[in-house]
């Protein structure tokens, strides 16, 4: 266990139901982080078990662990490396919740296969963030009021992030193609196409 | 939540080593590209091997190119890949369009063009949970031995719903297959067998490595259409593909129209030759055409839409499709019609 998760687990806030559950998950798991500040010790090398060693580069972090060919990126991201923004919904690729971006190109990490996601650059929701500030298209979507329930939000963002970095200026037909792959069973769709467009606004208009 | 079951991961890194590991597990494995079928599938329980076999790492699958007066398509290159590549949109538009039609963006940045030609049949009854399943009793296809569509049917008649097979049938294209045993070469016309269980021929250890279409030697139009009940997301109800070589004016020379998502495989709506050729493409012809392909379209309920209703709708886009055909050039369907929200 490297010191960065170690810490996660063993911090002052006792131990929460998700650090629990982290805690246990990772016991099976073997999770080396490296964070960008803080080299980290050697990976942990667990005995072969029918695992495979993968390294996931999340949110400009990487992150070298064993997982089992079964377990699909959704899996790894929500239960072993705790980044819960990303969301489960229908499980077989029909609804969006999941959507990740695996090398810029928006993906359903509940349909890629953990093992295929190796040595890849994966972007979730939380990636969106600049500090404590929201990005882009998550302010966009507060403004424009792009969700009724927010289930559908997190893959709602990845997906118009997803879009806005191949075409930064995507006119309405383009976002509905683009955004077609999220469901949104509020029907929120109106103030979503808004948000993206002004979110392109945003992106414009910001630097960073 | 659905999970999957345990098995073990393969990651060959060449041709050869897939299949001889497909030959090695015989009975217990399956090849997995972008899994866009398949991971589904085997949530719900309808596929459960003892082994995948990875096929994306491998550098003889991916690319499109032309060679020898052909267009040739790697298995492993993605619907995304084909939609948007410039040769398969220079020659044959509508697989272009077919491609981009696929599902919605996601699968399709996932998903190939290998994947698609072997898609699974589908079907109400099959496509479901263990749990959906098994409270039904099972079916033909997977775990049981009745049919849900056809009362006391002893034939699947789970429905063929790949977009791109169609097209590349009409087009007279040719699949490659590569098995431990060798190369062979199938044209796309007969790949296809009408058993919903398992609906093309092709041995569990072999493998779909291309796609090859003979490039026109005169221009043709093409022309793919489909009706789904989301414009995203749903697999085609009905299906059609076109390709036709016209000469000045409108007078067709040869057309193909293979229909399909009814059954277990494409149609090639036969005896078109007779009713169109060396004809202009009038309303009458486009009525006769409309009403050949009516004729030969019997659609069962393997999905969730009226039957009646679903083979009325052979002719009224078959006659559209022919429309557009002909005011449009190489063909491209007017928005809102039914087709992929592409």
């Amino acid at each position: 266990m490297s010191e960065e998760s170690g810490k996660r687990h063993d911090s002052k806030r006792g131990v929460s139901r998700r650090s629990f559950l982290g805690t246990m998950g990772a016991g099976t798991l073997g999770v080396a982080v490296t964070g960008r500040t803080a080299p980290a010790r050697e990976a942990v090398t667990v005995e072969s078990d029918g695992t495979h060693p993968v390294t996931l580069r999340v949110n400009g972090r990487r992150f070298d662990l064993r997982v089992e060919p079964r377990w699909t990126l959704l899996d790894v991201l929500r239960d072993h490396l705790e980044l819960t923004g990303t969301k489960l919904g229908c499980s077989r690729g029909e609804c969006g919740a999941c959507t990740v971006l695996i090398d810029e190109q928006a993906r359903y990490a509940c349909m890629t296969l953990a093992v295929e996601a190796d040595g890849r650059e994966i972007t979730t929701v939380e990636g969106l963030m600049h500090g404590e500030e929201l990005g882009p298209v998550q302010q966009a979507f507060v403004e424009e009021d792009a969700f009724q329930c927010g289930y559908c939000t997190p893959g709602q963002v990845v997906a118009a992030e997803g879009l806005l970095r191949g075409n930064p200026d995507p006119d309405l037909a383009e976002i509905q193609k683009r955004m077609s792959g999220n469901l949104c069973r509020c029907g929120a769709y109106d103030h979503i196409f808004k948000a993206v467009r002004r979110a392109a606004e945003l992106r414009r208009s910001t630097t960073h | 939540m659905l999970r999957l079951h345990p098995y073990v991961y393969h990651r060959p890194k060449s041709l050869k080593e897939a299949v001889d590991l497909l030959r090695e597990h015989a009975g217990d494995v399956l090849p997995i590209a972008g899994g866009t079928d398949l991971v589904p599938n085997m949530k719900h329980g309808l596929f459960t091997p003892g082994h995948l076999v990875a096929l994306k790492g491998i550098d003889e699958l991916h690319g499109i190119e032309e060679r020898d007066g052909e267009l040739l398509i790697g298995a492993a290159a993605t619907l995304t890949e084909v939609a948007s590549n410039y040769l398969v949109r220079e020659h044959f538009p509508a697989l272009a369009e077919a491609a981009a039609g696929i599902a919605h963006p996601m699968i399709r940045n996932q998903g190939t063009i290998g994947g698609n030609i072997c898609l699974d049949t589908r079907c109400t009854y099959y496509n479901q949970t263990y749990f959906w399943r098994k409270a039904l009793g099972f079916c033909l296809k997977k775990d049981g031995d009745v049919c849900h569509v056809v009362k006391g049917g002893t034939k699947c008649v789970a429905a063929h719903s790949a977009d791109t097979p169609p097209m590349l049938i009409a087009l007279g294209a040719t699949v490659d297959i590569a098995s431990a045993e060798g190369a062979r070469s199938v044209p796309l016309a007969d790949f296809f067998v009408g058993d919903g269980i398992w609906n093309r021929r092709l041995e569990p250890h072999e493998l779909v490595t291309a796609v090859r279409i003979r490039l026109p030697e005169k221009p043709i139009r093409t022309l793919y259409t489909k009706v789904r009940e989301r414009k995203s997301v749903d697999f085609p109800i009905l299906s059609i593909a076109l390709a036709a070589t016209v000469r000045d004016p409108d007078v067709l020379e040869s057309i193909d129209l293979v229909i399909s998502a009814l059954g277990a495989k494409p149609r090639a709506i036969g005896g078109l030759d007779k009713i169109a050729a060396g004809k202009r493409l009038t309303a009458e012809v486009i009525e006769a055409i409309a009403e050949q392909a009516h004729r030969q379209c019997h659609p069962l309920d393997n999905i969730i839409v009226e039957i009646e209703w679903r083979r009325a709708m052979v002719p009224v886009y078959v006659r559209r499709a022919l429309q557009d055909l002909l005011e449009n050039g190489r063909g491209k369907a007017a928005p809102g019609d039914g087709r992929g929200s592409d």
